[in-house]
């Protein structure tokens, strides 16, 4: 068995290697030949068999011809996280062999298109080779170079239907849905998946001792990506303006959103109840949301960072004016161009933090794409509720990857929190409009909006003034304001999604903090850890400025981990800035290369703090997994 | 979201629009530009437009950017709600704000620092989207309040206050906005309320982004010898070719124009600008040939003012997004939000 993974159920009768429903396996092609198709068909069969599955597209920055992967993990326990040891490698590209054959677990299996011969240096003792000629069967079947390429594509899906065991019914029944009114393109593929079956059927050993069986774990659940679950979230929420400006990996949340609004959005004239402005960077676009926002209606943006960084001087404007903006910052690996196909957690600070001045931002950090419905809806009321700009800082590989997630709910008694926006009956009985003023002692100013009464005119402007909205370069006056506005911000924390908290009943004695994507890999960790005789409770920020909740977290366990996807320790950094705890109780590991998180490198950051603490004393928790993490020196 | 304001009691010498205001319900704070700035006679230009054109100011969003005339938007229009935003990024909130509610009128000011150089690539998009907004571009070849810098605008030869030259190519904002399609192009003078009235208005009821460059001399940093936008050089320089007359629909001004000596261009809502003085074959809907004038002219020295081109075609920005005519600001919840049902509908696919 794999080292980064646990051996799941014993098949009755099999021999002992046997698995069911714990298999991870990668498919590696070449960019634009359409294998996202194939490999979407067997995420939602396995899906549809009812077991907890993972797809992890590991793409390149490019649009045709460069390698690219994609990881699918599949666990009956729902330990979906990434993990970097395969069961079966599907090399499908020549050109990544010899990369390909090195990530085989020993005892696993390699699956290539033998039109193309696996040199022999390349074989290992530990991996059993299985060699398809799926592009001569398709060159023989198939006529056209296009056609020959797609389908082999498909082919390859069915040998995988085979060797796992994966019900054909259920293929056929997907291939149905998708190309059900093009007859033609629906026989090749049915035509193709009965190939590669029957082919492996009569020529290999299936199926492989790793196989699948159906559960029902995946009923009532849903398979979406989180920007098209969080485009969904900002339809419900009643965004009617969208200004963006494209950037990998945010674009795709634009697009679900204007599909969305196709649908549910025209009238019936087919005009639009929205409007989507594609702008000429994204500092109009930031101009864009504050505009639509200061007029009332909710507007947003989809970015990544850099994005947010053109965004930062308008972000400065919105949070010192206290105009509503809701930005979605889909991260990917920076500084500069990066590795922009590539996930990490490497904004944290920069949207807490964003722009000049003293700012403290509203942030929302979701961990799978039902959260991303969840958190979008809830940026909007924040937005309006504080008067201020809300992020939504989502990591790559939630934005883009699909998800196996409960379904979302929907109350429709919801109304949007408008926060304290005064109408005109209001503003008819008030003597006098002062912007700024806090009337409630909460922090928050009623603020009125253009068009409504005469007597909500504001003159709203990014300079100094004082708590009635005077203009004003006098100390105290502006500090006064300054202090209201982080009161207001940290006022936030009592509506903002609490933090998650999985851990022993009797508190253990170290605690693990982590944030968005990490949550799978964290949990996971967990058990392992738990199984070698580590207890660890687990705490996973959801929103910023922290509860107090975090802190006495902290306080409750000797040492800390801090578990994020940056180089810098961003996450631990704030707690530090955010809380009064000591540097010493954190314990920081952290894995930022681009790739998602899994829990063998988690385990590995931990057995590396106790060795460190503990010297040959520490016990051993570490499994002997490839990763690699780096701890923070304290 | 319409407010009609309650007729209220003025001194009777003021006289009143048919809102019951008076100028004064049109003035903003007072001004703490220097005495004498050519921004203060464009305030006071504004002012009388929306008086005359008997605007509601609280349906008026005035926008501006950063510089001595993006702080004028505080001078006029006290009872408009108002945004003084960051360098050069107005034309953004106004592209977002008009998207939201397309039922208030837009008037943005902005100056030669804020619009050609740190703004020159918004204003250049606000054209090419067609927001529906009159953009005035207070225009003083210099940085007026960071003292004095050279702005894009600043003329080839031209000195600044300690001596320097100017050695780099103007950018003229009328040529640019002819080149990106600008269906609302006009040029005119601070110190000229004459014509300059009369193109505010018309710039303000266009439907779709109306552009007025207006030269607006700097007496504290580029009203000298050697300064081709000082007082002194403007009016020696100056060309009317083209005035415009506005005219409201309902209430028709018919002074006489004799025929053959002007003529009337109808515009998208209805109002109609009459163009006079037009020079021997001039057609203020032929963009070549507006062009080749301000070519023409330019190699005499000469600055042509007044409506210099105008297009009525409905182009603007929401009947390119195609949205609905009620302002989304509007519509109503029921239409924002598909429900529990829908969702259940759509999350069918994700299975
Ligand atoms: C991001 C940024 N950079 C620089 C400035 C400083 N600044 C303020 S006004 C201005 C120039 C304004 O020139 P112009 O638009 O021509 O206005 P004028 O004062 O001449 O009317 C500059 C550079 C600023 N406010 N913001
Ligand atoms: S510095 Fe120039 S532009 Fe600014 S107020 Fe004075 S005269 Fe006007
Ligand atoms: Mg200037």
């Amino acid at each position: 068995m794999s080292a980064d993974r646990q051996t799941e159920t014993v098949k009755e009768g099999a021999d002992a290697d046997a698995t069911v429903n714990d298999i991870a396996f990668k498919i590696a092609t070449v960019n634009g030949t359409g294998s996202a198709s194939a490999n979407g068909l067997l995420m939602k069969a396995i899906f549809r068999m009812g077991i907890p599955v993972s797809g992890k597209n590991l793409f390149p920055s490019n649009i045709q011809g460069l390698p690219t992967w994609y990881e699918i993990r599949v666990n009956g326990r729902g330990h979906t996280a990434r993990t970097p040891d395969f069961d079966l490698m599907v090399a499908m590209n020549p050109a990544t062999y010899a990369q390909d054959v090195v990530e085989v677990r020993s005892g696993g299996w390699l699956l290539h298109d033998s039109s193309w011969p696996l040199p022999r240096e390349l074989h290992r003792d530990d991996v059993t080779v299985l060699g398809v000629p799926l592009a001569e069967m398709c060159n023989a079947r198939f006529e056209g170079a296009r056609t020959r390429i797609l389908l082999k594509n498909i082919a390859y899906a069915g040998v995988l239907a085979a060797l796992l065991e994966m019900d054909l019914k259920v293929i056929d029944q997907l291939l149905e849905e998708t190309y059900g009114k093009k007859k033609k393109l629906l026989d090749a593929n049915f035509e193709a998946v009965r190939m590669g079956h029957d082919w492996a059927r009569e020529h290999l050993e299936c199926p492989l001792p790793t196989s699948l069986e159906p559960m029902g774990e995946t009923d009532g659940c849903i398979l979406v990506d989180g920007n098209t679950a969080a485009a969904l979230g900002c339809v419900y929420a009643g965004a009617t303006v969208a200004g963006w400006y494209p950037i990998t990996p945010s674009t795709s949340l634009i697009d679900a959103f204007k599909g969305f609004c196709d649908e549910l959005r025209t009238d019936a004239d087919g005009r639009n109840n929205v409007a989507i402005i594609q702008a000429e960077d994204e500092l109009a676009a930031a101009g864009m949301v504050i505009g639509a926002n200061w007029v009332g209606a909710r507007g947003f943006t989809a970015t990544s960072g850099p994005g947010i960084s053109l965004m930062s001087e308008f972000i400065g404007l919105a949070y010192y004016a206290e105009i509503p903006g809701v930005f979605f910052n889909i991260q990917r690996t920076g500084p500069s161009t990066g590795m922009p196909t590539r996930t990490q957690q490497g904004d944290l600070m920069m949207c807490a933090y964003a722009s000049h001045g003293d700012t403290k931002h509203i942030c929302l950090y979701p961990s799978d794409p039902a959260e991303s419905f969840d958190f979008a809806v809830r940026a909007f009321d924040l937005a309006e509720r504080y008067q201020t700009p809300v992020f939504v800082v989502q990591d790559l590989d939630i934005g883009m990857n699909d998800w196996v997630v409960p379904e979302f709910a929907w109350d429709d008694a919801y109304r949007p929190d408008r926060g304290k926006v005064l109408t005109a009956q209001e503003l008819e009985e008030l003597d006098a409009y002062h912007r700024y003023l806090d009337k409630d002692g909460d922090g928050v100013a009623a603020r009125t909006v253009p068009g409504v009464h005469p007597k909500g005119a504001f003159f709203t402007r990014g300079s100094g003034h004082d708590r009635y909205g005077r203009y004003t370069e006098d100390a105290a006056a502006y500090q006064d304001v300054m202090e209201r506005l982080l009161d207001k911000v940290d006022g936030a924390v009592s509506v903002l999604p609490s933090p998650e908290i999985v851990g022993e009943e009797n508190g253990a004695t170290y605690g693990m903090i982590t944030i968005g994507g990490c949550r799978g890999a964290v949990l996971e960790a967990r058990e392992r850890l738990r199984e070698r005789g580590v207890a660890v409770d687990v705490l996973r920020v959801r929103g910023f400025p922290f509860p107090d909740d975090v802190e006495a977290f902290i306080r409750r366990h000797t040492r800390t981990f801090v578990v994020e996807q940056n180089r810098d320790a961003q996450l631990l950094g704030m707690l530090l800035l955010e809380t009064d705890v000591h540097r010493e109780h954190l314990a920081s590991i952290r894995q930022y290369g681009g790739m998602p998180l899994s829990a063998g490198e988690v385990v590995n950051g931990v057995a590396d703090w106790l060795k460190e603490w503990h010297g040959s004393d520490a016990p051993d928790v570490r499994g002997a997994s490839t990763a690699r993490t780096h701890r923070r020196e304290a | 979201m319409s407010y009609i304001t309650k007729p209220r009691v003025h001194h009777p010498a003021l006289p009143t629009n048919s809102l019951g205001l008076t100028r004064r319900d049109y003035e903003g704070s007072m001004s703490t530009l220097c005495a004498g700035c050519g921004h203060d006679s464009i305030t006071a230009a504004i002012i009388e437009a929306a008086w005359e054109l008997e605007l509601e100011p609280h349906m008026v969003a005035k926008l501006s950017g950063i510089g001595c005339s993006s702080k004028t938007p505080t001078y006029f229009l006290g009872k408009a709600h108002g945004f003084n935003s960051v360098h050069g990024r107005m034309p953004a909130i106004a592209t977002g704000a008009s998207a939201a509610n397309r039922g208030l009128t837009y008037l943005g000011v902005s100056g030669d620092g804020d619009s050609l150089s740190i703004g020159i690539g918004q204003l250049c998009h606000a054209i090419r989207r067609n927001v529906n907004m009159l953009y005035v571009l207070e225009n003083n070849g210099v940085y007026g309040l960071t003292k004095g810098q050279f702005s894009a605008s600043a003329d080839l030869g031209s000195t600044a206050k300690k001596g320097e030259v100017n050695r780099s190519e103007p950018i003229d904002p009328v040529l640019l906005a002819l080149t990106l399609g600008c269906g609302f192009v006009a040029r005119s003078f601070s110190g000229d309320k004459a014509q300059l009235i009369p193109l505010i208005k018309a710039g303000l009821a266009h439907d779709g982004f109306a552009l007025i460059d207006v030269i607006s001399p700097c007496v504290a940093f580029n009203d000298h010898q050697g300064s081709t936008k000082s007082y002194k050089y403007t009016r020696d320089h100056l060309e009317e070719a083209v005035a415009a007359d506005f005219i409201l629909p309902m209430a028709e001004i018919t002074t006489s124009y004799e025929a053959g000596q002007g003529r009337t261009v109808e515009m998208h809502d209805g109002t109609r600008v009459r163009f006079r003085k037009v020079p021997e074959g001039y057609d203020p809907t032929d963009r070549d040939h507006a062009y080749a004038y301000l070519r023409d002219r330019a190699h005499v020295a000469e600055v042509p003012t007044g409506l210099l081109y105008i297009d009525t075609e409905d182009r603007a920005m929401h009947s390119v997004l195609g949205t609905v005519q009620t302002p989304l600001v509007d519509v109503g919840w029921d239409e924002l939000c598909p429900g529990e049902d829908a969702l259940a509908g759509i999350m069918e696919r994700w299975r």
